[in-house]
């Protein structure tokens, strides 16, 4: 397995603030990572430094080349897709409309098949094609968001607390879908959440933030079974 | 009742001038979220461009569709110079930028062409026509058209092809645009440049009827703001219709209360939208600003 993200060194501030400092980490393609941690431990910060939202210090390398630096629309036309906190969807637009900016770049035979795709995915998602992503309930949002970034078959996905507000019964229905698109496609993932217990089950490796710096590293499974470090760094 | 249609034509005809400059105010509005308060001079320096090239030899209708083209490629250039760099600042830094535009667009047509007025071909064929004993000019029907033509164009390229979808997204939330690799910088570019043919098309419309000089388009510009007020600083559609109620009311006003007259005709129309703005804040057709606190 070689990685695919490489992270080294990373710094990042909002101002006078330092976030990250000096994350080091890989995620290997085909893999699944899950970041964990307190609020302001920095992983959203974390997933916004790759895809060039915040400009940080230190390397970002996807696929061997360095991303950092670059804008956040070149991060993502290499294969990056991001589905950001809080339901990124564009809510004036309908579903189907969604979709099909997700593979934005892309041609209109790929944009057919994706949505074929998405619908497999999320049935949901196919009886409301025509309605406003803004009238969806939280939970197909958050299902409309992931589809559309996954219309652009990404290389590599990042998620950030993909169930964030949502019934726990939604929440298990998302990652029965990650959980179908992690056999079926393949994707690698890098998966931001605070909900340690969910996504230990999910992820292959974790790492877990604090105050900017990664605190412990290690296979879910081991992670999981550690009864010290549940209390300390986990809560449960 | 023939004269009733008479001026309800005129009307709608005027109104559609008003509605053309007003939809470039809307499409620049959407995506930067500013007034852009160089609009008219924009347009005008457009058709000080079709006016050079008449007098370089070129037909009129030639003239003016090189012109379009010219200004598209024109707001495109101004979007990437002057307005990138203060992207993303408050709303008044950008406001100001378009004011200082706005004087910098006005010296500069004084500079290449001087203060004196020009006349500008008419492009729409003068003639009148009589239907059923109306009495109208195929200038007034021909200027509606045009407005409809530039509209309906307007309405496909964001409704049905994928870079208007992305246009929309971008004026919509640019961040979340950048994540799908929609170039939002290029989709800003293309928004100010249709601005400036919309614009291009106003300033062609109704320079036959004015004189051509550096100021022609300053009162249309307050008209077109009212426009843009009344029906909905968000939505094209919107603009439309405030041009032409906005056209009409004056129009009606001027020509039927007699102690309004000519001279105070704009009046009406500003009550109008006083009146409306009193019932719906964000016009007509706008959507309302909503924020979760």
């Amino acid at each position: 397995m070689s990685a695919l993200l490489e992270i080294e060194d990373l710094h990042a501030a909002y101002g006078p603030v330092e976030v990250l400092r000096g994350l080091s980490f890989t995620v290997n393609e085909g893999e699944i990572v899950a970041l964990l941690g307190a609020n302001g431990a920095g992983k959203t910060t974390t997933l916004r430094a790759i895809c060039g939202m915040v400009r940080p210090r230190g390397n970002v390398r996807f696929d061997g080349n360095v991303v950092s630096g670059m804008v956040t629309e070149k991060v993502a036309r290499r294969g990056i897709a991001h589905v950001p906190e809080g339901r990124g969807t564009f809510t004036s637009l309908t579903v189907e409309e969604n979709l099909i900016l997700g593979a934005y770049p892309k041609k209109s035979s790929e944009i057919d098949a994706g949505l074929k795709r998405s619908y497999a995915l999320f049935p949901r998602l196919e009886e409301r094609s025509q309605q406003r992503a803004g009238t969806l309930s939280g939970g197909e949002q958050q299902m409309l968001a992931i589809a559309r970034a996954l219309m652009s078959r990404p290389r590599l996905m990042l998620l950030d607390e993909p169930s964030l507000g949502l019934a726990p019964l939604v929440t298990r229905e998302l990652f029965d879908a990650l959980q179908t698109v992690k056999a079926e496609e393949g994707t690698t993932m890098l998966i931001v959440e605070q909900n340690a217990n969910l996504v230990l089950r999910f992820a292959d490796h974790a790492h877990v933030l604090e105050t900017g710096e990664i605190a412990v590293s290690g296979d879910s499974e081991q992670l999981m079974g550690d009864e010290k470090m549940r209390r300390a760094y986990l809560g449960y | 009742m023939e004269r009733f249609i008479e001026t309800l034509i005129d009307g709608i005809s005027t109104g559609s001038i008003y509605g053309a400059l007003a939809l470039a105010l809307v499409l620049i509005f959407r995506s930067t979220g500013v007034v852009n308060f160089a609009q008219g001079e924009l347009a005008t320096f457009s058709v000080f461009v079709a006016w050079g090239l008449t007098q370089a030899g070129l037909p009129i209708g030639l003239a003016i569709l090189a012109t379009l083209v010219l200004s598209l490629l024109g707001g495109m250039v101004i979007e990437r110079v002057l307005i990138r760099p203060v992207e993303g600042k408050p709303p008044l830094t950008i406001v100001v930028v378009t004011l200082g535009l706005f004087i910098l667009l006005n010296g500069l047509m004084r500079w290449i062409w001087g203060p004196e007025n020009r006349g500008f071909d008419r492009f729409l064929p003068d003639n009148t026509v009589t239907l059923g004993g109306v009495e109208t000019s195929l200038d007034a029907i021909g200027t509606v058209a045009v407005l409809l033509i530039v509209a309906g164009a307007l309405f496909l390229i964001f409704q049905k092809t994928r870079i208007g979808l992305a246009m929309r997204a971008a004026a919509e939330n640019p961040e979340e645009s950048r994540l799908v690799a929609i170039p939002v910088g290029r989709m800003l570019m293309l928004g100010w440049g249709m601005a400036a043919v919309c614009g291009a098309v106003a300033g062609a419309l109704v320079a036959p009827s004015l004189f051509l000089d550096p100021n022609m388009m300053g009162p249309v510009m307050i008209y077109a703001f009212a426009a843009a007020v009344l029906g909905g600083f968000d939505n094209p559609f919107g603009a439309i219709i405030g041009g032409w109620i906005i056209g009409v009311t004056e129009n009606l006003a001027g020509s039927y209360v007699d102690f309004i007259g000519q001279d105070l005709k704009i009046v009406v129309p500003l009550v109008i939208i006083v009146a409306v703005l009193l019932a719906r804040p964000s016009g007509l057709f706008g959507s309302p600003q909503v924020a979760r606190v």
